[in-house]
């Protein structure tokens, strides 16, 4: 087990390289000269030029730029913005917990529904049922996110009235951020009504976004399951004289979480990228709003440094998932 | 009373090509603490005719009989609770591929504790302490140690004894071993027919043994159904069907043994099923 993990931080640091090496080259490659990109149209006299050059490193070798900037990254400077002149970690920080809020609302929503979803057409494969939402998962899978999230709002929240149009909570109520997830935050407030509002402001953008996992992982679930539900051992413990729910519910379940559980984690990429789009659609102050922004205002170091801190997270994501897959599963835990 | 009698069962699947008969009007009686084994070529129905029993066919198949009764009760007739609360109690089962029917997420003594939990209302100590006895029973060494490993941590032989131990755990009456040698090694089988046959006689159950082996036949069983494409073909006791077999079917699975080859080549059934009974020295070729 331990040297399992041990395998998979090894496989990391390439990784962490080449993740790197892209967001170095990114600023690079942009077309044209880099300060003048960086600094916008503003009419640049010669000597500001060569003093942004040296500000920036420009004029030094590229191997030495690089080293420059991979030795920042590793002690915690990701950069400065080019318009709010913070640092990009900070900026990043002040708005990640509205995006952990957001997607992890998505994710319990997916897995939920994408799971008993699956688990249930497994189980009356071929009926009006499982032909029903596999058909219907299929076009869950291939929703145009923006599309999907327009549509929501014109009838729930345009037609409907049953839910508000954007944001994270009613201007009514305010309050300093503790933990920066809304829906903690309101109960901490003990204002009357917050957290109601928070959970209403959270109902669309959780749909929007955790549609494509839920379907997703529906899929998955119901061919491991129909997998699973062949083997040997699933025989057994109906051999055994034990009920339906604990043969599906235990043994059978059981082993098909391990694909399915591999699967949630990949979605984790998938819903980072959603949020993009999802927090543009409900103007939800994330990482995903805050990065679509700077990229309208050609804050390159911003998107520089938000891609980069975006990958190790999906990076870390993907880690503790491997970890969790050994934990489930005894044939890799033991080896 | 008999323990297990079945009158004219039979098993039909629905297929993509329409309903296919797998089991055609079996009668099967096996009485309290007889081995009767069941013998007959790949596709005659033994495992099917079992899992009817059973209650463990898919929804595919349809199940009729006459008369399918366990120690008196009907159960045909039986609700699927009242089902379940008989079969993995009374009447257990053990299967071909000893690995695969564990469970790999699930440690051996979960497995065998569960039975214990839920058809004999067990507390945890005492289902542990029954766990290590059965292991012992059914000669697994170091059974405390053994209890937490992964069936993928043992032997297809060590897990077809726990198999064992989980289908003895309850003490049943009547005992289904569907081929259970027919994965292991040529040394294990003989182990496992060994401990079938002592627990059997041990504690007095009922034990139905499927076997393609005649060799195993002659060893364990008292008495013989000859199966043949869903239809039972001769019913015997051992000594007088190896002695004097009635049909050419069951004359030519006995010159199929392993003793009667001739040369390299095994004689198979098909060779000489409608050939001229085979003279005493075996073998039509
Ligand atoms: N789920 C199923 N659906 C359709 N046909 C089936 C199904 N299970 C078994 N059969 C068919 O029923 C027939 C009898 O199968 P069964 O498994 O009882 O044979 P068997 O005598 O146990 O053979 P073997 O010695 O190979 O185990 C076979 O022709 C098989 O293809
Ligand atoms: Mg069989």
């Amino acid at each position: 087990m331990l040297r399992y993990i041990l395998g998979k931080l090894a496989l990391i640091i390439p990784t962490f390289i080449g993740i790197t090496i892209l967001a170095f080259g990114f600023v690079r490659i942009l077309p044209g000269d880099p300060v003048l990109v960086l600094a916008g149209e503003r009419g640049l006299s010669p000597e500001r030029h060569t003093a942004l050059m040296h500000q920036f490193g420009f004029d030094q070798p590229i191997w030495q730029q690089y080293l420059t900037y991979l030795t920042n990254i590793l002690s915690g400077d990701f950069g400065t913005s080019f318009s709010t002149k913070t640092p990009v970690l900070k900026d990043f920080l002040v708005r990640f917990p509205a995006t952990v809020e957001l997607a992890i609302f998505a994710m319990i929503f997916a897995v939920i529904f994408g799971v008993a979803f699956g688990i249930f057409a497994a189980i009356r494969r071929g009926s009006w049922f499982d032909q029903l939402t596999m058909g219907t998962a299929l076009a869950g899978y291939s929703m145009p996110i923006f599309w999907w999230g327009l549509l929501l709002i014109i009838v729930f929240s345009g037609m409907l009235h049953w839910t508000p149009v954007s944001g994270r909570i009613d201007l009514l109520y305010f309050f300093k951020p503790v933990t920066g997830f809304m829906t903690i935050d309101s109960l901490i407030s003990g204002q009357k009504g917050a957290f109601r509002s928070a959970v209403s402001h959270l109902i669309l953008p959780t749909i929007v976004l955790g549609t494509i996992p839920l379907a997703v992982i529906a899929r998955q679930t119901r061919s491991a399951m129909l997998e699973v539900l062949g083997e040997d051992y699933v025989r057994t413990a109906r051999a055994k004289g034990l009920a339906p729910r604990r043969v599906i519910g235990l043994h059978a379940f059981r082993n098909a979480l391990i694909p399915v559980v591999t699967t949630i984690g990949l979605q984790v990429g998938t819903l980072l990228t959603g949020a993009i789009l999802t927090e543009s659609i409900f103007s939800w102050p994330g990482i995903g709003k805050w990065m679509i922004d700077a990229i309208s205002k050609r804050d390159y170091f911003t998107v520089q440094g938000g891609l980069l801190l975006i990958a190790l997270i999906v990076m870390a994501v993907n880690l503790i998932v491997d970890v969790l897959y050994a934990v489930i599963n005894p044939r890799i835990r033991s080896n | 009373m008999p323990l297990l009698e079945i009158k004219n069962l039979t098993v039909s699947f629905d297929t993509a090509a329409g309903p296919f008969l797998a089991v055609r009007g079996i009668d099967l009686s096996i009485e309290p603490r007889e081995v009767l084994a069941i013998v007959g070529e790949s596709g005659s129905g033994k495992s099917v005719s079992m899992l009817a029993v059973m209650g463990l066919l898919p929804k595919t198949a349809t199940v009729k009989a006459d008369r399918m009764a366990f120690d008196g009760v009907d159960l045909l007739g039986l609700s699927p609770a009242a089902r379940r609360r008989i079969v993995g109690k009374d009447i257990s089962m053990i299967f071909q591929e000893p690995i695969a029917s564990l469970n790999p997420c699930f440690t051996v003594g979960f497995q065998i504790e569960e039975v214990l939990r839920f058809h004999m209302g067990m507390d945890r100590a005492q289902r542990r302490a029954r766990a290590i006895e059965l292991m012992k029973l059914v000669g697994i060494p170091d059974p405390e140690a053994r209890l937490s490993s992964f069936p993928h941590q043992m032997s297809g032989g060590q897990c077809q004894r726990v198999m064992i131990a989980i289908a003895i755990a309850c003490n049943p009456k009547l005992l289904i071993a569907d081929e259970p040698t027919t994965a292991l090694d040529v040394t294990i089988q003989k182990q496992i027919l060994d401990l079938l046959v002592s627990l059997q006689a041990k504690y007095g159950m009922g034990l139905i043994m499927i076997t393609h082996n005649m060799g195993v036949v002659a060893e364990t069983a008292d008495r013989v159904i000859v199966q043949y494409k869903g239809r039972k073909m001769e019913e015997a006791d051992v000594l007088s069907l190896f002695e004097s077999p009635k049909s050419n079917y069951t004359r030519a699975l006995l010159s199929a043994l392993p003793e009667n080859a001739v040369g390299d080549r095994l004689p198979t059934v098909s060779d000489m099923m409608f050939e001229p009974a085979p003279s005493a020295s075996g073998g039509a070729a």
